[in-house]
C-alpha cells in the first residue's frame, strides 16, 4: 500500500496498469443569470485514479473539489472533457449504463444526517442498491445487511432501526455499508469525515484504510483538511477555483509544497503544537486578506499571492511536471524555479 | 421488506391520529354526517320538499328536532338531503385539486428546469386571483351547474397545493440520500416511491383536509348567493338563505343553517391539524427515544462536586471572570455538570472538547442565554468580583460591555434586514452616550479596527453582500463596540476556509495585544489552541476533566481523554498506519454513569474509576485533573 | 430611483395577468349557450332589427377581432353597456368601487392590526394565548362570512337595534352613518382575515427569536425593546406582509358574499347580481376590475417586501 506502486506518468501510458478512473481536461460550469458569465467550477482537471489507490482532492470552498466528484457520479453535468470508468467513457453516460455502472462506482457523503432517508429503517436503505442488480431473497438480503453493519462495526440489529437513533460516527459507518454493499470497486468519499468530532473522524478514517485494504478499493477522497487527506491519500491534487494548481505524492506535496498557494494553505492550517505553531506564525508570509478579484487571463491565485509577479497576471500557467518523484510532481506556477 | 414497513408506518400514522381526542371527535363527525346524509330517509321520516303551512317557521320540537322552516318544511331532512349536494361538491373539487397539485407540483420539483419554470409561473397567476370571482364568470357561461363551478375551484384551489409540493420535491431532491439513492441506480420512478411521496403523505392529506373545509363553505356560500341548487331543491347555502328572509321572525333558523356546516369545517380542520401533529409527533418520538432509551431523571445523577476543594470552590480573587461549580439543565437533563474554571484579565483561555460535552453550554451559560429553555441552577458565575449567575439584572448590564460574544457561523449572525453600519451603530449607541453621527464614526473605526478595507463602503453593505470572513470580521467588530474586558467566542474559525481562519486568530490576538481583553475561546480544533490559548479546559460528557497551560497540557497530558483526544489528531499521523483511536463515542447526558465518565473509553480504566465519582486533582501547581490514575499518567511524563 | 424601477417592472409583469384573465372570460363568455342580441331584441323582433343588433354589439366579427375590439374599448374606458339597465358599465363599476375599496381597506386595517397585535402578544407571552390563536384560526376557516354577517345582523340590528340591518351610505354623505353601515361588514369579513394574520405572525415572531443573531444581540447588550421591535419584527415581518397580500385578495372575494348579505352596491354585489342575471359586459367589467384592484395589492405587497429585505431590493 504504498504510493510509488501508482508510478509513472498522469496519462496513463501502456505499460501501467489500466486506471480505475480517469477524468481528462474536465470542465463544469454553471449557468449564474443573466448578465453573469458561468461560473467555472471545475475548469480543465485532469487525473488518473489506479486500482487499490487513493488520489486526494484537496482545496478550500470554491475550489470545485466536490463538483469533481458530483461530476464523475453524473450528478453534475459536464460541460467539456471525458471520464472514464474501467476504460468506458461514461461522460454523459445514458441512465440505464449508470444503473450498472453503480455496482461498482459509489459515494459516501460529507453530511451522514442528510445522507441517510429518516423515514427509512437502515435495513430499507442498504437494501436499495440490492434491489437494482441481484434481486435476493428477503433472507439472504437481511443477512448481507447484517454482514456489512457488522463488518463496518455495528450491531447487526441496527438494521431494524431509524437513523434517528444514531449518532453522527454511526451513521456514517451506516453510509460507508451502503457503499460497499455491491463490492465497488471506486468510492468517491466526499468530505466523509469533516462532520466527525476528532475521536470519531479518526476511528473513520481506520475503517476507510481497512477496508481499502481488504477489499483492494480505490478512493477518490474529496476534503479540505490537509493532514486528513495527507493521511489516507497515496497522491494529491491541490485545487483552487476550478483548477490544479499542484499535484503529487501526498506525502512530496506536503512536505515540500511547491506551488505559492499550497504553501499557504499548509501554513495557514495551525499546528496542535505551541511552540511549533508560534515558529510557524513567526515565519508565515500569509496570502493577502480579502483580495480584489482574480485576473480573467492569468493565474487564478495571482491576487493573492505573495509572490506575484507581472506575468502571473496576464497568462495563465500551465501544469508543468517537475523531476519525477515518487509520483510525478506538477505545478502550475511560472516562478516555480525562483521559489524556494 | 419495504412494502410491509411502508404499511406499518402508515397505520401507524392513523393510529397516532386517532390517539387524539379531538380527531376522534371529528372523524365521528364526518363519519355521521356522511352516514346520515346518504341515508337520510333513515334518519328522517319528513320529505325535504314536504310542505306543512299549519306548522311554519317553528322552534326545534319532538316531530321537527330542528324546527320548521317559513313553508312548513322539517329542517332536519333539508339538512340531510341537502347535504347530499355537499359531499358531491366536495368530492369533485377535492378530486381536481388532488390530482392537479400532486402532479404538477411533484413534476415540477422534481424535474426542475424549465417545466418548473412553467407550472411555478402559472401557478403563482393563477394563485394572484380572487378564485370566487372566476367561477361565479363560470356560472354566468353554465347557469346553476355546480359541477362546472366545483371543477373550476378544484383548478383554482390547486396552485396552493402544487406550490408547497414542489418546495417539498425540491428540499427532498437535494438531499443527499436522493443523490445516494440515484447513485445507486434506482430509477426516477423508485426514487419518487420510495423517498419522495412518502415525506409529502402527510401534507397532501393535511392540504386536502383544509381544501375540503374550504370547498364546504364555499359551497354553500353559491348555495347562499342562489347560484347552487334551485330551490326548492334543499341544499345548506339556501337554508342560510332562507334563514336570511326570516331573520326578524325566525332568528332561530340560522341555527340548524350554519352550525352544522361550521361544525364539519372545525371538524376537517381538526383533522387536518391532528394528521399534522401526528406526523411530526413520528419524528419527535424516534428523536427522543433515541435520545432517551430509559431516560434517567437528573436529579439522581449526584452533583460531581470537587470533593472537598475548598481552594477551588472559592472564586478566584484576581481572575476577571470566575465560574464555580456551574450547572445548567435543559429540559430536566443535567447537561452542564459542576463547571469551574478562570479567565485572567488579557488572558485566552481554550475550552476545548467534543460535541456533546457542554462547551457551548457552558459558555452561553456564562452570559445567562441558555438555549432551549434551558436553566442555571447551581453555582456561581464572578465577573469583575459581582456575581452573576442568579442575578439577571447584573447579568443584563455586563453583557457587551463586561462580556462580548461572537458566534460560530458569521453568516447567520447579524440582521440580514439592516445595513452593517447602522447595526454596529446601534451597538455603539446601545452601550455609550453619544449621536448618531457620533455612533457612526465609531461604527468606521471598529470597522477599521478590524481591517476591513473601505470601511464606509462596507458599512453601506447588508450581510448577504458579505464573505463569510468579512461577515466575521464585522461580528467581531460588533462585539468589541461596547469595549468589552472579556470575549466568548463560541468556534470563531470553525465555518471558514483555514487561510481565512489564519486571518480571523491573527486579528483576535492582534486586538488582545492592543486593548488587553481577555478570551475565552470556544474550540475543538487542538492547532487553534496551540494558536491563541496560554490555557486551556478540556470538558466531557459536561465536565472539567483537565485544565493547564497550553505548553504542559500539549508536553504531558493529565487525562486520558486529553491524550486520546490530542493522539487522534491526523496532523501527527504516521502515512500508512492506523490513527490512534479512542473508541466508543461520547455519552449522552442520560447515559453519564455515576463514576468516571471517560471509563467505558479508557484503557487504563480499572473497576475503582467507575465506583464513585471522580473529583477533581491538583496533581501538580496550575494544573488539575479528573483522573484517578493521575499518579501513574505523572511518572510516564505523560500520554504521549 | 430603484424604487421606481421595481413598480415599473412589477407592472410591466403583472400585465400577463390582466390579459389571460381577460382573454379566458371572453372566451368564456364566447360559449355562452344563446345569443346576447336575441335577448336584447326579444323574441319578437324581425331578423333584420335581430341582425342590426349584433352587428351593433360587434358580434358578427370573429372572436379575436371582437376581443380587440373590447381591448380598444377598455383603453379609452369603454366597457360597453349594461344588458339590463343599458347603463355604461365603467359608470357603473366606477360608482361601485369606493365601496368595495371601503370595505377591503377598512377590513385590512383592522384586522392588520388586531392580527399582528395577538400574533406578537402570544409569542412574547406563550401558554394559554398560544391555543388562543389556534382556535381563532380553526374558526376563522370555520365560519364563513356571510352567516357570520346574518348572525350579526340578529344580534346587533335586529335584536338590539345599534346598526344599520343593511345598506352603505357614502363618505362624503355623513361620515358617522358611513363609518355604521360599515361596522358589521367590516366585523364579519376580519374574523379569518385576524386569525389568518394573527397565526402567521405567531409562527414567524417564534421562528426569528431562535435565530443566531437575536442571541448575538442579546449576548452583546443590546436592548430588550431593540431586539423585539427593530430586529424581531422586522424579519418577521416579510412572510406576515406575503401574507397580507393573500388575505387581501380574499378579502377582495369575500366582498362577493358580504355587499350581497348588507344590500352594498360595491364591485361584488354587482358581480353576484350580474352572474344571476347573465350580464355579460358587466361581468367582464367588473373582473376586469377585480384583476387590476389584484395587481395593485401585489405591487403594494412587493414595494413593501422591497423595503423590508434587502436581499430583494438588489
Amino acid at each position: 500500500m504504498t504510493a510509488s506502486s501508482a508510478s509513472t506518468s498522469e496519462t496513463g501510458t501502456a505499460s501501467a496498469p489500466p486506471a480505475v478512473l480517469e477524468v481528462r481536461d474536465l470542465s463544469v460550469h454553471f449557468r449564474q443569470g443573466r448578465g453573469h458569465p458561468p461560473l467555472r467550477a471545475v475548469d480543465g482537471v485532469s487525473f488518473a485514479v489506479r486500482a487499490g489507490e487513493t488520489v486526494g482532492l484537496v482545496g478550500e470552498s470554491g475550489s470545485g473539489k466536490s463538483t469533481i466528484g458530483r461530476a464523475v457520479l453524473g450528478l453534475n453535468p459536464v460541460t467539456e472533457g471525458r471520464i472514464s470508468f474501467a476504460g468506458d467513457d461514461i461522460t454523459r453516460a445514458a441512465p440505464r449504463v449508470r444503473r450498472r455502472l453503480s455496482s461498482r462506482l459509489q459515494v459516501v457523503f460529507q453530511d451522514p444526517y442528510s445522507s441517510l432517508n429518516p423515514a427509512r429503517t437502515i435495513g430499507q436503505t442498504l437494501a436499495e442498491p440490492l434491489l437494482v442488480h441481484e434481486k435476493s431473497g428477503r433472507a439472504e438480503t437481511a443477512e448481507r445487511v447484517a454482514a456489512m453493519l457488522r463488518r463496518v462495526g455495528m450491531p447487526a440489529d441496527a438494521a431494524d432501526r431509524y437513523p434517528g437513533q444514531f449518532s453522527g460516527g454511526q451513521r456514517q459507518r451506516i453510509a460507508i455499508a451502503r457503499a460497499l454493499m455491491l463490492s465497488p470497486q471506486l468510492v468517491i468519499c466526499d468530505e466523509p469525515v469533516s462532520a466527525l468530532d476528532l475521536s470519531i473522524q479518526a476511528q473513520v478514517m481506520n475503517l476507510l484504510a481497512e477496508l481499502q485494504d481488504e477489499l483492494a478499493l480505490s478512493y477518490l477522497f474529496i476534503a479540505h483538511d490537509l493532514p486528513v487527506v495527507r493521511h489516507l491519500s497515496h497522491r494529491v491534487l491541490v485545487l483552487y477555483r476550478g483548477q490544479v494548481l499542484e499535484s503529487g505524492d501526498a506525502g512530496a506535496v506536503y512536505d515540500r509544497p511547491a506551488h505559492p498557494y499550497t504553501q499557504a494553505l499548509l501554513a495557514a492550517a495551525p499546528e496542535p503544537d505551541p511552540a511549533a505553531q508560534r515558529a510557524r506564525r513567526a515565519s508565515r508570509a500569509a496570502a493577502k486578506a480579502e483580495p480584489g478579484p482574480p485576473s480573467p487571463t492569468g493565474c487564478v491565485f495571482a491576487h493573492r499571492c505573495p509572490q506575484v509577479a507581472d506575468r502571473c497576471r496576464t497568462e495563465r500557467p500551465e501544469l508543468r511536471v517537475l523531476a519525477p518523484e515518487p509520483a510525478p510532481r506538477a505545478v502550475a506556477c511560472h516562478l516555480v524555479d525562483e521559489l524556494p | 421488506m419495504g412494502m410491509d414497513n411502508a404499511k406499518k408506518t402508515r397505520q401507524g400514522l392513523a393510529r397516532r391520529v386517532l390517539r387524539r381526542p379531538a380527531a376522534v371527535i371529528a372523524v365521528a363527525w364526518l363519519v355521521l354526517l356522511v352516514a346520515a346524509t346518504t341515508a337520510a330517509p333513515l334518519f328522517t321520516s319528513y320529505g325535504a320538499l314536504e310542505q306543512d303551512l299549519g306548522n311554519v317557521l317553528e322552534g326545534p320540537s319532538a316531530d321537527h328536532l330542528l324546527g320548521t322552516d317559513v313553508l312548513g318544511r322539517d329542517l332536519l331532512s333539508r339538512l340531510l338531503f341537502g347535504g347530499r349536494s355537499t359531499l358531491v361538491a366536495v368530492a369533485e373539487a377535492l378530486a381536481v385539486f388532488l390530482v392537479i397539485g400532486v402532479t404538477l407540483g411533484l413534476l415540477a420539483g422534481y424535474r426542475g428546469g424549465w417545466v418548473d419554470w412553467l407550472v411555478t409561473r402559472g401557478a403563482d397567476l393563477m394563485f394572484a386571483l380572487p378564485g370566487i370571482v372566476i367561477v361565479l364568470v363560470v356560472l354566468s357561461v353554465f347557469p346553476g351547474n355546480l359541477h362546472a363551478a366545483m371543477i373550476t375551484f378544484g383548478i383554482l384551489g390547486a396552485p396552493g397545493l402544487i406550490r408547497i409540493l414542489r418546495a417539498q420535491t425540491l428540499t427532498i431532491r437535494e438531499e443527499l440520500f436522493v443523490a445516494a439513492a440515484k447513485v445507486a441506480g434506482l430509477t426516477h420512478g423508485q426514487i419518487l416511491r420510495r423517498h419522495v411521496l412518502p415525506r409529502m403523505a402527510s401534507i397532501i392529506i393535511v392540504q386536502g383536509a383544509l381544501f375540503a373545509a374550504i370547498v364546504v363553505t364555499i359551497q354553500a356560500g353559491l348555495g347562499f348567493l342562489g347560484l347552487g341548487a334551485q330551490p326548492p331543491e334543499p341544499s345548506w347555502g339556501g337554508l342560510v338563505a332562507d334563514a336570511s328572509q326570516s331573520i326578524d321572525r325566525a332568528p332561530w333558523m340560522l341555527v340548524p343553517a350554519g352550525v352544522p356546516m361550521v361544525l364539519t369545517v372545525v371538524a376537517l380542520g381538526l383533522l387536518g391539524d391532528a394528521i399534522r401533529d401526528a406526523a411530526i409527533e413520528n419524528w419527535a418520538v424516534s428523536r427522543s427515544s433515541s435520545a432517551q432509551p430509559g431516560g434517567r431523571p437528573a436529579e439522581r445523577i449526584p452533583a460531581q462536586r470537587a470533593a472537598a476543594d475548598d481552594a477551588v470552590a472559592a472564586p478566584a480573587p484576581d481572575a476577571l471572570l470566575s465560574v464555580r461549580d456551574l450547572t445548567i439543565e435543559i429540559g430536566g437533563l443535567r447537561v452542564v455538570d459542576g463547571v469551574s474554571l478562570d479567565v485572567a484579565p488579557g488572558e485566552t483561555v481554550g475550552l476545548v472538547g467534543e460535541s456533546g460535552c457542554g462547551k457551548s453550554v457552558t459558555s452561553l451559560g456564562i452570559l445567562g442565554l441558555i438555549p432551549g429553555g434551558g436553566r442555571i441552577t447551581g453555582g456561581r458565575v464572578v465577573f469583575d468580583g459581582v456575581d452573576v449567575a442568579g442575578a439577571p439584572e447584573a447579568m443584563a448590564r455586563i453583557r457587551g460591555t463586561g462580556i462580548a460574544y461572537v458566534s460560530q457561523e458569521p453568516m447567520v449572525a447579524l440582521d440580514p434586514t439592516y445595513a452593517v453600519g447602522r447595526q454596529l451603530a446601534e451597538a455603539v449607541r446601545t452601550h455609550r452616550r453619544c449621536d448618531r453621527k457620533g455612533a457612526h464614526a465609531r461604527a468606521l473605526e471598529l470597522l477599521d479596527l478590524v481591517h476591513i478595507p473601505d470601511p464606509a463602503a462596507v458599512a453601506r453593505r447588508y450581510l448577504h453582500q458579505l464573505s463569510g470572513g468579512m461577515a466575521q470580521r464585522v461580528a467581531i467588530a460588533l462585539a468589541l463596540a461596547g469595549e468589552p474586558r472579556l470575549l466568548i467566542a463560541d468556534e470563531p474559525t470553525t465555518a471558514l476556509d483555514v487561510t481565512v481562519q489564519a486571518e480571523i486568530l491573527g486579528l483576535l490576538r492582534e486586538i488582545q495585544e492592543r486593548t488587553g481583553m481577555a478570551v475565552l475561546l470556544v474550540t475543538h480544533d487542538w492547532g487553534v489552541v496551540a494558536d491563541l490559548c496560554r490555557r486551556a479546559v478540556v470538558m466531557y460528557a459536561g465536565q472539567v476533566v483537565e485544565q493547564a497551560d497550553v505548553d504542559g497540557m500539549f508536553a504531558h497530558p493529565l487525562h486520558p481523554y486529553t491524550g486520546g483526544l490530542m493522539a487522534a489528531n491526523p496532523h501527527h499521523a504516521v502515512h500508512g498506519e492506523a490513527l490512534p483511536t479512542i473508541p466508543g463515542t461520547v455519552p449522552a447526558p442520560y447515559e453519564w454513569p455515576s463514576g468516571c465518565r471517560f471509563a467505558a473509553r479508557c484503557d487504563r480504566a480499572t473497576e475503582e474509576c467507575a465506583a464513585a465519582p471522580v473529583p477533581l486533582s491538583l496533581p501538580v501547581p496550575g494544573r488539575s485533573t479528573r483522573c484517578i490514575h493521575v499518579g501513574s499518567l505523572l511518572q510516564e511524563g505523560g500520554l504521549r | 430611483m430603484a424604487i421606481l424601477r421595481l413598480v415599473v417592472r412589477r407592472l410591466l409583469s403583472s400585465l400577463p395577468l390582466l390579459f389571460i384573465v381577460s382573454a379566458f372570460t371572453f372566451v368564456l363568455v364566447s360559449l355562452v349557450p344563446g345569443d346576447p342580441a336575441r335577448t336584447i331584441v326579444g323574441q319578437h323582433a324581425t331578423e333584420e332589427q335581430y341582425e342590426n343588433v349584433r352587428a351593433q354589439l360587434g358580434l358578427d366579427e370573429s372572436l379575436p377581432v371582437q376581443y380587440w375590439n373590447w381591448l380598444e374599448g377598455v383603453v379609452r374606458g369603454d366597457l360597453g353597456a349594461s344588458l339590463f339597465s343599458g347603463e355604461p358599465v365603467t359608470a357603473m363599476l366606477n360608482n361601485r368601487l369606493p365601496v368595495s375599496l371601503s370595505l377591503i381597506i377598512a377590513a385590512t386595517v383592522v384586522s392588520g392590526i388586531a392580527g399582528v397585535a395577538l400574533g406578537v402578544l402570544s409569542a412574547r407571552r406563550g401558554g394559554a394565548l398560544v391555543r388562543t390563536v389556534d382556535v381563532l384560526a380553526l374558526l376563522g376557516l370555520a365560519v364563513p362570512a356571510f352567516w357570520l354577517a346574518l348572525v350579526l345582523i340578529a344580534f346587533f340590528a335586529v335584536q338590539f337595534r345599534w346598526l344599520p340591518v343593511t345598506g352603505y351610505v357614502p363618505l362624503g354623505e355623513d361620515p358617522v352613518e358611513w363609518a355604521r353601515s360599515l361596522v358589521l361588514p367590516v366585523v364579519s369579513m376580519s374574523l379569518s382575515a385576524v386569525a389568518i394574520i394573527a397565526k402567521q405572525t405567531r409562527d414567524s415572531v417564534l421562528d426569528t427569536m431562535t435565530k443566531d443573531f437575536i442571541r448575538v444581540m442579546e449576548a452583546n447588550g443590546f436592548r430588550d425593546r431593540s431586539i423585539l421591535y427593530r430586529h424581531i419584527l422586522r424579519n418577521a415581518a416579510l412572510p406576515v406582509v406575503t401574507v397580507l397580500g393573500v388575505v387581501m385578495v380574499s378579502l377582495l372575494a369575500g366582498t362577493v358574499f358580504v355587499e350581497t348579505v348588507f344590500a352594498m352596491p360595491g364591485l361584488g354585489g354587482v358581480t353576484q347580481q350580474a352572474t344571476v342575471q347573465h350580464d355579460i359586459p358587466v361581468i367582464q367589467g367588473a373582473v376586469l376590475y377585480i384583476t387590476v384592484v389584484v395587481v395593485v395589492v401585489n405591487l403594494l405587497v412587493d414595494l413593501a417586501y422591497g423595503r423590508l429585505d434587502p436581499r430583494v431590493r438588489a
